[in-house]
């Protein structure tokens, strides 16, 4: 064999050398702090960039010298699936421990590290950043791969990004719990780790992009559109949103540069499409993949599909205003925010029909297979969202409903009905398929996972319908003699029974998820292995 | 090539998908945002707002960092009930120093716009240590390791200024004697306590307005935690005068 | 004019033109009959075994 003299490549010493000048960045900023919770995450931030060099010369000293990889790289997608089914069990859980708090104010244990404030922003960002963000991580990976014939693009690029995202995730959340937030709802990390995020994000968008231009397939399928939509506009939100300067670059706090109602529309902004595009436009690229796949017939329409994509991202940008009706934002925004968040109603009731009719000719499939059965109750669940969103950001209804936990309830229909299902739907796929496995250790489980979230989702958004509406009548209700009838704290005493049957729901969606585990546990773990080598197919165009 | 196959090129080719989504994507976001920065009529003119003391500054820090605006909204709607229940509606005028804004979204518990000089410090201070010492029925989280911390802001003048980079009209003086500021307001028997409301204090008209200066905390001993958050809380929805604000001038 | 009153009237009017303009380019391109077969393939992507 001809002796090929081993090099590092650019890949491997742009990371390398990127992640050890991050490295001793954080050593002087750890050195320098004014404050623990920046060297406590300089430390962080020294140890894991370590770690980083670590691996990149670890592989690099294990390769061949002429390494060519074939294949599908399954790798990243592997960690980041078990990552979103430990990160979603850690954010239900505390979603649920918050929603204790609620009901026995005594659970927060007059702790600052253990207070609803400091809790309520790390069960947001788990659920959200951390479960849902791996999940669009790694199936993002795998769609862009298979609908692209083609392996991701870079050796090192994909491990950035995903165990750099899941850094974010590490210091995200202990800073909330230490007292480290901006106050920006579900954009609450602080400069540094908002810094990071953007750099992880760049990388992302150039592994997708990078994986496009490789496909041998002529067309990019529309969850791929979805993906991109996804990725390029999160970076466009939270770089808008994250606009600060830190008071010092050796402490954690930071100053926005908006103030009042501007930064009050640029939040809502970014919040709204947090949701249109974090939680709806990245949910429904897995829905086009999985779901199709899954039931195994071509998506409904893929004409609706592309109507869907247009419209949805074009209307969706707009309706952040509706999280201010009758705030001191001016009214024509309002206007705007209300008449758009209408219209919306139709892309995203075509991309239900879409996604349902799939299934038509297929209905039988829902009584076997727990897992579509799963993703379509899903979609049903996003049907109801969608429609409950417009209907509360008409101002007469919002006039009620704000400030009450009926958002509260609206918000959880679509987290544990939408985009909980479609990723647990997703996750419960792309076990089998990742690790080589025949099927899932046990339908049953799945069985029991759906049937006990299912109730569990029932019991919270009932209750929090009943609470938020009677608390907002409760607000607004005058006695005979035209006097406000109900000082606040009757109103937040009249909120206990809901609150504990919200609790108690919560606690059933808790278990599914450990159920989920479980059975994705025992699945990797003696799962019978399926024939053909998942990871290493011939990686030639369909015709 | 036909025209058809010039739109086949959007999708086919992802970098003109990427520039297609980015502009569909851009433009709500900027006939939105934009106008709020150049129409006059966004904020309103009003008597009486003044950038925060460095004290009430450190205390809404400590607002922010202990999550208050996840249960407090802190923006009355122009609605008969919010009104009678909490006062005159917010004005857009009363949060253009807060970077960033606190409105809130949820009331888990009531609004906060206005709750300055609502209650006492001694009320604020039972409250906040174990707030069902004071409402029975309340579901607050005990903040007691307010009062016990001193206060600790690494460098409270550096915080003005950065305020003052993206807005705020704190003076260079205001800026040189923040952390001799912060101290003097929570000790009425500072030296500082005049040359500091001199600094904060504004004439309105033939009157005089200044910031409260009170051991907040009701502590001598030390400037506390509590002593920002309670100076903070007492100040909220004061500032602006409207026994003079005219509302008809600013609809629209 | 107010600086209001001239964006209210622009976005009004050429606003609405700009929103019809784009759903209309959307829909054309969707519905062209050439497009059909390119699309009606697209749609078979997820199920294409490797």
């Amino acid at each position: 064999m001809a002796h090929t003299a081993k090099r590092l490549s650019l890949e491997e010493g742009l990371f390398a050398g990127f992640l050890t000048a991050l490295a001793f960045a954080c050593l002087v900023i750890a050195g320098k702090a004014v404050d623990g919770v920046m060297a406590f995450h300089a430390g962080i931030g020294l140890l894991f960039s370590a770690i980083g060099v670590f691996l990149i010369f670890n592989s690099y000293f294990k390769r061949p010298a002429d390494a060519v990889e074939s294949g599908y790289n399954l790798g990243p997608i592997k960690f980041g699936a078990i990552a979103a089914v430990f990160w979603g069990i850690a954010g239900f859980l505390v979603g649920d421990i918050i929603a204790w708090q609620l009901t026995f104010p005594v659970l927060n244990f007059d702790l600052e590290w253990t207070s609803f404030g400091r809790l309520r922003p790390l069960h947001t960002s788990a659920v959200i950043f951390a479960f849902g963000g791996n999940v669009l991580l790694a199936t993002s990976f795998y769609v862009v791969q298979r609908t692209s014939h083609a392996r991701l693009a870079g050796r090192i690029a994909p491990w950035f990004v995903i165990l750099g995202y899941n850094a974010f995730i590490v210091i995200a959340g202990t800073g909330y719990l230490l007292g480290a937030t901006q106050s920006k709802e579900y954009a609450e990390p602080e400069w540094y780790a908002d810094l990071w995020l953007t750099i992880v994000w760049v990388a992302y968008l150039l592994v997708f992009l990078a994986t496009l231009w490789r496909r041998k397939e002529p067309h990019i399928y529309v969850a791929n559109w979805f993906y991109l939509a996804f990725i390029v506009t999160i970076a466009m939100l939270h770089i808008g949103n994250n606009l600060s300067i830190p008071v010092s670059i050796f402490g954690i706090k930071s100053y926005q540069v908006f103030s009042g109602v501007q930064d009050a529309m640029v939040q809502w902004w970014y919040g709204h499409n947090a949701v249109g595009f974090f939680l709806t436009a990245g949910f429904l690229a897995i829905m086009y993949y999985f779901i199709p796949k899954r039931a195994e017939r071509p998506v409904y329409s893929y004409r609706l599909s592309i109507v869907h994509f247009w419209a949805l991202i074009f209307i969706y940008i707009w309706a952040g205003p509706h999280h201010l009706h009758y705030t001191a934002l001016p009214d024509w925004a309002q206007t705007l925010g209300m008449t758009f968040s209408v219209i919306l109603w139709m892309p995203s009731w075509g991309g239900m029909i879409n996604g349902l009719m799939t299934l038509s000719g297929a209905w039988d499939k829902l009584r076997t297979d727990p897992v579509l059965r799963m993703m379509v109750v899903s979609v049903a669940f996003y049907g109801m969202s969608t429609f409950e969103g417009p209907l509360m950001s008409v101002k007469a209804v919002n006039s009620l409903s704000h400030y009450t936990d009926w958002t509260i309830g609206h918000v959880h229909s679509g987290a544990l009905g939408w985009v909980g299902y479609i990723s647990f739907g997703a996750i419960y796929c792309l076990i089998p398929w990742l690790w080589n496995r025949k099927s899932l250790y046990s339908t049953k489980l799945v069985e029991w996972h759906f049937w006990i979230s299912t109730l569990g989702i029932v019991l919270y958004i009932t209750s929090m319908w009943v609470s938020g509406i009677m608390q907002g009548l409760m607000w607004r209700a005058y006695d005979k003699l035209g006097f406000l009838e109900y000082s606040f704290i009757e109103t937040v005493e009249a909120m206990h029974p809901f609150y504990m049957i919200r609790a108690i729901g919560g606690l059933m969606f808790v278990t599914g998820a450990v159920i989920m585990a479980y059975n994705i546990w025992m699945t990797i773990r003696v799962g019978e292995k399926a024939e053909q080598d998942a990871a290493d197919p011939a990686l030639v165009p369909a015709e | 090539m036909s025209l058809m196959n010039k739109h086949g090129i959007l999708e086919r080719h992802s970098m003109l998908l990427l520039v297609g989504i980015l502009i569909v994507v851009a433009i709500g976001g900027l006939v939105e945002i934009v106008p709020l920065f150049y129409l006059k009529s966004t904020i309103e003119k009003v008597e009486g707002m003044r950038p925060y003391t460095p004290l009430e500054l450190a205390g809404r820090n400590i607002y922010i960092r202990e999550g208050c605006y996840l249960c407090h909204s802190q923006m009355i709607r122009p609605m008969r009930d919010e009104i009678e229940r909490y006062g005159h509606y917010s004005l857009a005028a009363e949060s253009m120093y807060d970077h960033p804004f606190q409105w809130g979204s949820k009331r888990t518990g009531p609004d906060l716009a206005r709750v300055g000089n609502k209650y006492s410090d001694l009320w604020h201070v039972s409250h906040l240590t174990d707030p069902r010492s004071v409402v029975p029925e309340s579901v607050m989280p005990g903040y007691p390791f307010l009062t016990k911390r001193e206060l600790k802001v690494p460098d409270i003048s550096a915080d003005l200024k950065v305020n003052r980079m993206v807005g705020v009209p704190y003076t260079d003086e205001q800026i040189a004697n923040a952390k001799a500021d912060m101290l003097a307001q929570a000790n009425p028997d500072d030296d500082n306590v005049d040359a500091f409301l001199e600094r904060y204090g504004q004439t309105i008209g033939d009157q005089t307005r200044e910031p409260t200066v009170r051991d907040f905390d009701g502590n001598p001993a030390k400037v506390t935690e509590m002593d920002a958050l309670v100076a903070y809380l007492q100040m909220l929805g004061t500032l602006v005068d409207f026994s003079i604000y005219d509302d008809k001038a600013d609809l629209r | 004019m107010s600086t209001y009153e001239t964006l209210a009237n622009f976005a009004q009017t050429w606003g609405l033109l700009y929103f019809v303009l784009i759903f209309a380019g959307v829909l054309a391109y969707t519905f062209w009959p050439t497009n059909k077969k390119r699309f009606d393939d697209a749609a078979q992507m997820p199920l294409r075994e490797d």
